[in-house]
């Protein structure tokens, strides 16, 4: 997916400069409000947007033939370093508040952030769920192996905060530094269940199972996101956020678990 | 060497490149000492927390040098005198690891070592044994990780020993083990010890294998490394201080071993630099 | 304690099949050019390059036979191998080194220091038995691995081109040296060199090997009295042309023919010395001599008031003129030239 992404997006630069150069637009076909988007908009998102993300950029240069789309995915917290340290970001899509709050106390943002999607947790567990863990109480069994993300990443205070209100003592044999992490030992086989977002258990495909958590002691996590104040090109990164905003791109998230805004 | 003249045939351009190498290596430590809050870096350095990664960190890659010395000087041995078909192949399958991505690495070590990896799953179902979240995991992940660097060290050394001197020791009666104890290993000491501080440095500064495949636990582990990348989203300032501790340890056993391991006797073999 | 030794071995494009009998107390030089096998040869027989086929035997026990699937380790050889260059080992004194052999054999290091401490006096180095190799001279490094080589008492002592890589005033002395240890020697002692002095100077008999085969054995005199090889015939400095005679002529390979005098049919070797050769610019039909071959000139050396000149064409030879025949002919390099020689000048032996 990674792969035609980036083809297309070189294909979609390759054919701006042949325009370009032969100074020839008969074939970009100005579309009803996307005259004016053009150009590259680089767009840092959080790691659990990657799959929704690449998706909604596919439809979103559809839409606005002129404009390319580049990601930059990794840990939110380390997108705000980035940013503040002068990346030429557009848009920044964090995956909990607290990263968006850093960015904004830095005064990179323009704008106020809107939320673009809500997150919700979920026990992970191997196919076929072999262990029998019904509920956050069956995590607290010794001999089970229970990786939990460490509390400086969003899944890691989710999992505190969930566990804290269902009062179970886990007794982790790991705290990953981001979410993937917990994802890999579970789908490897060497944890036997951790606490992760919904939309990685989607992600993990058949490789591992979810087990729900009553909504009563389930955490939301919010998805914010904002055109940078750096932006260089603003309009079309407004344009971006926009669209991920509206139904399309609402729809796409929903195609991968994200719950509505 | 005459520094007088070694420095007068040394060409502009080549001086010019060079600084820009030094500044490349150093300005980034100045920028973290620029950074570092100096005011609290004792409290953060004394912290319970970084004094136990800091601990696990020198144990694990002290045992990781050991292990990489142990099946590493042979392994180098084998790929440097023994003419096998594939040897070319085995010796490409054995530094894979340094250029593969370390995350990668952690992963394959489950397939391998894992629970129901390859051999782990015996080790799991015979022993009770298992490696990821446990220190000894740590141990195999920098393994992984930092055995090629004496490996490729230690052979490099090896070709161009003079096999004759060995050929001499066979000549003069000594078994070839005894051979390989007295005079293989003392004329290589140099390059073996270059190597094992490359592959220490290497399982020092591990991170990428080591929490994918034995995870994140403090006092078990938890590396310093690890400690580091964590802090970074939270208090990045200790981040800065940690990182610091690290290099302050990196840099006080290069600078101190050279002395000691690098230097032989007056005339002797040539210094492998560090 | 004699050596007997049949060797087949091939490595690379040598060819290696050699026979060799060696009695104790000799001392035989191996002469011979550069990729004859000299050096593969001493190795084979150290144990160092097991042989494909044939027997090494040392004192009425085998050492190296394929057919019966016997080889013996070279630390299991009682040999001694002092080597090009020495190959003392770096990290060691010279005290160390000399005694490794006594060590590696399980010796106590008290007796093994006093054994090597005798040796190391005996070869006159005791102000440097805590000295390293690379403080030696090389003179002194030679010695050094001499004596290495020499304390374990072995059957068999081989040495390769122990004074190569020595300047001229030092070798002098240290052959006299290596002479006085070798004469005192009751084992086998093969000595590879290239140079003749060495092998006039220590052996006893001298073995020439040209691509993998030995060529001629004897003495040194005998050898180059009959040369067999173009490599001794060099050595000497006469021509040397190899052929089959018949009715007074003999046909090179090539098909040069060379008019002889009396001489036995069948495959022989002529060797025409160079101050036999006369070089005319002109082809004088009415000469009594009976050989004449056109050259051109590729090489004049003027040695006093003598000059060797160098022809190739149909027969490559060396031709030595005074210096005023030279300046006479006004011979330059490239000129094209007759040299004639008398057959009763061309001394043929049987090959």
């Amino acid at each position: 997916m990674r792969l035609r992404l980036a083809l297309s997006v070189l294909f979609a630069s390759l054919m701006g400069v042949f325009a370009v150069a032969c100074g020839d637009d008969n074939d970009t076909k100005p579309s009803s409000d996307g005259a004016a988007i053009s150009g590259e908009v680089v767009v840092f998102a959080a790691s659990s947007l990657t799959e929704a993300f690449t998706a909604i950029g596919e439809a979103f240069t559809e839409e606005y033939p002129d404009a390319h789309v580049t990601f930059n995915f990794a840990g939110s917290g380390d997108l705000v370093t980035q940013i503040t340290q002068g990346a030429p970001a557009d848009v920044f899509a964090s995956a909990d508040d607290s990263n968006m709050t850093k960015l904004i106390d830095a005064g990179e943002n323009n704008g106020d952030p809107i939320v673009i999607a809500k997150n919700t947790f979920q026990i992970i567990v191997e196919p076929g769920n072999p262990k029998g863990i019904a509920d956050l109480a069956d995590l607290a069994d010794p001999d089970l192996i229970v990786v939990l993300c460490a509390d400086t990443v969003p899944c890691g205070k989710g999992a505190s905060t969930i566990l804290a209100n269902a009062g179970v003592t886990v007794t982790a044999k790991s705290f990953e530094d981001k979410v993937k992490g917990v994802v890999t030992k579970v789908t490897a086989g060497e944890a036997d269940a951790g606490i992760v977002f919904v939309t990685d258990v989607i992600a993990a495909g058949d490789a591992a199972e979810g087990v729900e958590i009553p909504s009563g002691l389930n955490v939301i996590s919010n998805y914010p996101m904002v055109v940078t104040k750096g932006a260089p090109n603003a309009a079309a990164a407004q344009a971006f956020v926009d669209f991920v905003a509206r139904a399309q791109g609402q729809a796409i998230l929903a195609l991968f678990g994200f719950l509505a805004r | 060497m005459n520094a007088r003249r070694s420095g007068s045939t040394f060409p502009a351009p080549a001086k010019a490149l060079a600084a820009i190498a030094v500044a490349f290596f150093s300005l980034p430590l100045i920028g973290l000492l620029w950074r570092a809050p100096w005011s609290h870096a004792a409290e953060y350095v004394t912290d319970d927390a970084s004094l136990t990664a800091l601990k696990l960190s020198l144990i694990c890659s002290v045992w990781a040098t050991a292990l990489s010395i142990v099946f590493g000087v042979p392994l180098a041995w084998l790929l440097a005198r023994v003419k096998f078909p594939g040897r070319r192949f085995v010796r490409a399958l054995c530094t894979l690891s340094m250029v593969l991505p370390p995350v990668v690495g952690g992963v394959a070590l489950f397939f391998a070592l894992g629970r129901r990896g390859i051999v782990g799953q015996y080790l799991d179902r015979w022993f009770d044994f298992r490696l990821p979240f446990t220190t000894a995991g740590v141990v195999v992940a920098q393994t992984f990780v930092a055995m090629p660097f004496l490996v490729v060290t230690v052979e490099a050394a090896l070709r161009q020993l003079d096999g004759r001197l060995e050929d001499a020791s066979r000549t003069l009666g000594a078994s070839s083990w005894y051979t390989f104890r007295r005079v293989t290993l003392p004329a290589i000491r140099p390059a073996l010890a270059a190597g094992a501080v490359l592959a220490w440095a290497r399982a020092l500064g591990e991170f990428g294998a080591t929490i994918t495949f034995a995870g994140n636990f403090p006092g078990t582990t938890q590396t310093l490394p690890l400690s580091v990348y964590l802090a970074l989203d939270t208090n990045p300032e200790q981040a800065i201080v940690l990182a610091l501790v690290l290099i302050a340890v990196s840099f006080a056993v290069l600078i101190g071993l050279r002395d000691r391991w690098f230097a032989g006797g007056e005339g002797e073999a040539p210094r492998v630099l560090l | 304690m004699s050596l007997h030794a049949e060797i087949t071995h091939r490595l690379g494009t040598l060819d290696l099949q050699v026979e060799l009998d060696v009695q104790p107390g000799e001392v035989v030089a191996l002469l011979g050019p550069n990729g004859s096998g000299k050096t593969t040869l001493l190795r084979c027989l150290a144990g160092l390059c097991p042989i494909d086929a044939g027997r090494i035997e040392l004192n009425g026990v085998a050492l190296d036979e394929p057919s019966s699937g016997t080889l013996r380790a070279p630390e299991t050889r009682e040999i001694g191998f002092v080597f090009q260059d020495y190959t003392l080992f770096r990290q060691m004194t010279v005290l160390e080194n000399v005694a490794f052999g006594l060590r590696a054999r399980g010796m106590r290091a008290a007796e093994a220091r006093r054994m090597a401490t005798a040796w190391i006096d005996r070869v006159g180095l005791m102000d440097y038995a805590r000295q390293r190799p690379p403080a030696l001279s090389g003179g002194q490094a030679q010695r050094v691995a001499l004596a290495r080589a020499l304390v374990t008492s072995p059957s068999m002592l081989l040495l390769d081109e122990p004074l190569a890589a020595l300047d001229a005033g030092t070798r002098a002395t240290v052959r006299r040296d290596l002479r006085r240890h070798l004469a005192t020697f009751d084992g086998v002692a093969l000595l590879v060199t290239h140079d003749p002095v060495d092998a006039y100077a220590l052996a006893d008999r001298v073995a020439i090997l040209d691509a993998g085969r030995i060529v001629q054995t004897g003495t040194l005199a005998d050898v180059t009295a009959h040369p067999r090889s173009r490599y001794v015939a060099d050595l000497v400095g006469v021509n040397l042309v190899a052929g089959d005679v018949l009715e007074g002529v003999l046909t090179t390979p090539a098909g040069v023919r060379v008019i002889v005098a009396d001489a036995p049919a069948g495959p022989a070797f002529a060797v025409i010395r160079p101050h036999s050769i006369a070089l005319n610019r002109d082809v004088d039909a009415h000469s009594s001599v009976r050989n004449s071959w056109v050259g051109t000139i590729a090489e004049v050396d003027r040695l006093g008031d003598r000059a060797r000149v160098g022809i190739v064409g149909t027969l490559a030879l060396t031709a030595e003129i005074t210096t005023a025949a030279l300046d006479a002919l006004h011979l330059q390099l490239g000129d094209e030239i007759n040299a004639t020689v008398k057959a009763t000048d061309i001394d043929v032996y049987p090959a």
